[in-house]
């Protein structure tokens, strides 16, 4: 296995990222080098075993969708580049 | 006094030899003088916070904690109110949260007092410290190398005593390799002992916080006072606050320690394989009964991680988006731009690398090939653990294949990943580990320090920070300091 080019196109815009035409190569090498080494875990028989996704197993907690430490709206809404009194301000996305 | 242990400070401090502001002072003066030549510090916070020395002062005179004005830095992906918190990155250069993370939380009602926040690799992602967006770390065994990562800031000022505490936090040897490659003690709890909340995450089924101190018996009294659940983090561990007992005597009788030989006869330095097999003869010395044990699947350990963690890694990093905080690309005019571009430019190549690694793992096609096979490999590790632990009550292995490097040495980024095979797989499985000092090496690459890793049960930190205090009973390892910031 490993990623080509169009592939490393749709890999970047699933992550979000722009690559600059000058890094094609050295990031399509870079991510082909991870990619053979994470090949090895193809080495193990896994038939009958069941995927771990937590350390203990614990089933996620759960908690009512409430406010419990007050509202920091302001606090919040100060850490934004851009926001006005309730608002996120981001660039127009319906004309 | 940069030498006392915190019991030892504690004493100066109750019996009014010294006061909390003499104390915090003193550390604060050695982490400005000592910040140029180590670069363990993004920020030394301008002045000491008063209400932390008060309620320190309040503390020490209640008598109800041993923590109680004892200064400490804090990794900076510790969330700190009001404190800025980058993560090493230039994504969060300017965040300043408006909330502390629970562990500094409890750290300070214990009565401790921050001094600032430790460099970083960028997001936790790295074994050298050389990928902070601001500036590499210096190891104070010798400037020219690595202090390992990605806890590497803390372990550095910890090393070089520029405080005596430093909170560090583990995803696959962030604690345990910077602590080896700076001669210091680090400990990585089990998962789910210390709360991940305020915790800038990377990969959230790994992480957890930790701390890194000269001795076992620091550390445990800092890590006492970080445990307990919180209802704040939904994987933090349903268990009452853990407490560390200081053990009386140096005896092992009845111990049973696991070793693994094919690791150690495998190590291809001589100073590292002869230090380690000192250290483990030592713990025979004292009582404990050495065991062979096999854990056949920890070999396919790195790989697994580096499908497990990037993936965790790509969802988690979804939320800087330039939007609601962080790093904000100029003159975007449309919003998809807005946040590749704010991406683009605030991430760092490294994290950018492990981000598009996850994204791929987790895409469609590659999903069930990649990354439940290697959720399928974790099992097998743990498991393996498991079997071991019939049998011992520990595992004692090496920390790092290697000593610490120099800058710039290492440009392939594969051998670092797999320089990592000896501490991700107690990672993946979860389970409580430290480093501790065992020695130096004594070759033409200089006076270096190596570490012995310590394995141990799940939630059974008391073991593995009881043998690395019998051990410290009896060396001194642990209380060397270099020469430039003795």
């Amino acid at each position: 296995m490993s990623i080509n080019r169009k592939e490393l196109e749709e890999i970047a815009t699933l992550a979000q990222l722009n690559i600059p035409e000058s890094q094609v190569n050295e990031i399509t090498i870079s991510l082909n080098q991870v990619v053979a080494m994470i090949e090895h875990i193809n080495e193990a028989d896994t038939a009958a075993v069941k995927p771990m996704a937590h350390p203990n197993d614990a089933v996620q907690l759960v908690r009512y969708d409430e406010v419990t430490d007050g509202s920091h709206k302001d606090e919040l809404l100060a850490l934004a580049t851009q926001a006005d009194d309730d608002h996120y301000l981001v660039p127009k996305v319906i004309d | 006094m940069i030498n006392l242990t915190i019991r030892q400070m504690s004493e100066l401090l109750v019996s009014k030899q010294i006061n909390v502001q003499e104390l915090s002072g003193l550390f604060h003066d050695r982490c400005r003088v000592h910040n140029q030549t180590t670069g363990a510090l993004i920020t030394l916070n301008n002045e000491i916070n008063a209400a932390e020395l008060l309620n320190a002062q309040a503390s020490i005179e209640a008598g109800d904690s041993l923590l109680a004005g004892i200064p400490l830095l804090h990794k900076d992906l510790f969330c700190t109110q009001g404190v800025k918190t980058t993560c090493g990155s230039k994504m969060l250069e300017n965040f300043v949260p408006p909330y502390d993370a629970t562990a500094v939380k409890r750290l300070a009602d214990a009565g401790m007092v921050t001094l600032g926040k430790a460099n970083m690799d960028e997001f936790a992602m790295g074994s050298s410290n050389e990928h902070s967006a601001f500036m590499a770390v210096n190891n104070p065994w010798d400037l020219s190398r690595v202090p390992g990562g990605s806890s590497g800031g803390s372990a550095a000022a910890v090393a070089a005593r520029m405080v005596p505490i430093a909170t560090g936090t583990d995803t696959g040897g962030s604690i345990r390799q910077p602590a080896a490659f700076c001669g210091i003690t680090g400990i990585k709890p089990s998962y789910g002992r210390v709360s991940r909340h305020g915790m800038v995450a990377f990969a959230s089924s790994l992480d957890q916080g930790g701390v890194m101190a000269p001795g076992a018996d620091d550390c445990g009294l800092v890590l006492s006072a970080m445990t307990g659940h919180d209802s704040l983090d939904s994987t933090s561990a349903n268990q009452p606050p853990w407490q560390w007992k200081k053990p009386e005597t140096a005896d092992m009788q009845g111990l049973k320690v696991g070793v693994a030989s094919a690791w150690i006869e495998g190590l291809k330095d001589p100073d590292i394989k002869q230090k380690t097999t000192e250290a483990i003869e030592q713990l025979r010395c004292n009582g404990a009964e050495i065991i062979e044990i096999e854990l056949p699947h920890a070999d396919l350990a790195v790989s697994a991680y580096y499908v497990l963690a990037p993936a965790e890694c790509s969802s988690n990093l979804s939320r800087f988006d330039g939007v609601r905080f962080g790093y904000q690309a100029k003159e975007i005019s449309d919003l998809e731009s807005l946040y590749r571009q704010s991406r683009t430019e605030g991430f760092g190549e490294e994290v950018k690398k492990r981000i598009m690694i996850g994204a791929w793992a987790l895409s469609s096609g590659y999903y069930d090939a990649y990354y439940l096979k290697a959720q399928k490999v974790r099992r097998l590790i743990s498991e393996d653990f498991k079997k071991a632990f019939t049998e011992v009550d520990i595992i004692a292995c090496p920390v790092s294949p290697e000593l610490p490097f120099k800058h710039g040495e290492k440009v392939d980024g594969i051998s670092m990943y797999q320089a990592d095979k000896f501490t991700i797989p107690a990672s993946l499985a979860g389970l409580p580990c430290l480093s501790m000092p065992i020695g130096f090496s004594e070759n033409p690459q200089g006076r270096l320090p190596i570490g012995l890793q310590l394995i141990g049960r799940y939630f059974d930190e008391q073991s593995i920070l009881s043998v690395a205090d019998k051990y410290q009973q009896q060396t001194e390892h642990h209380l060397q300091v270099p020469e430039a910031f003795q």
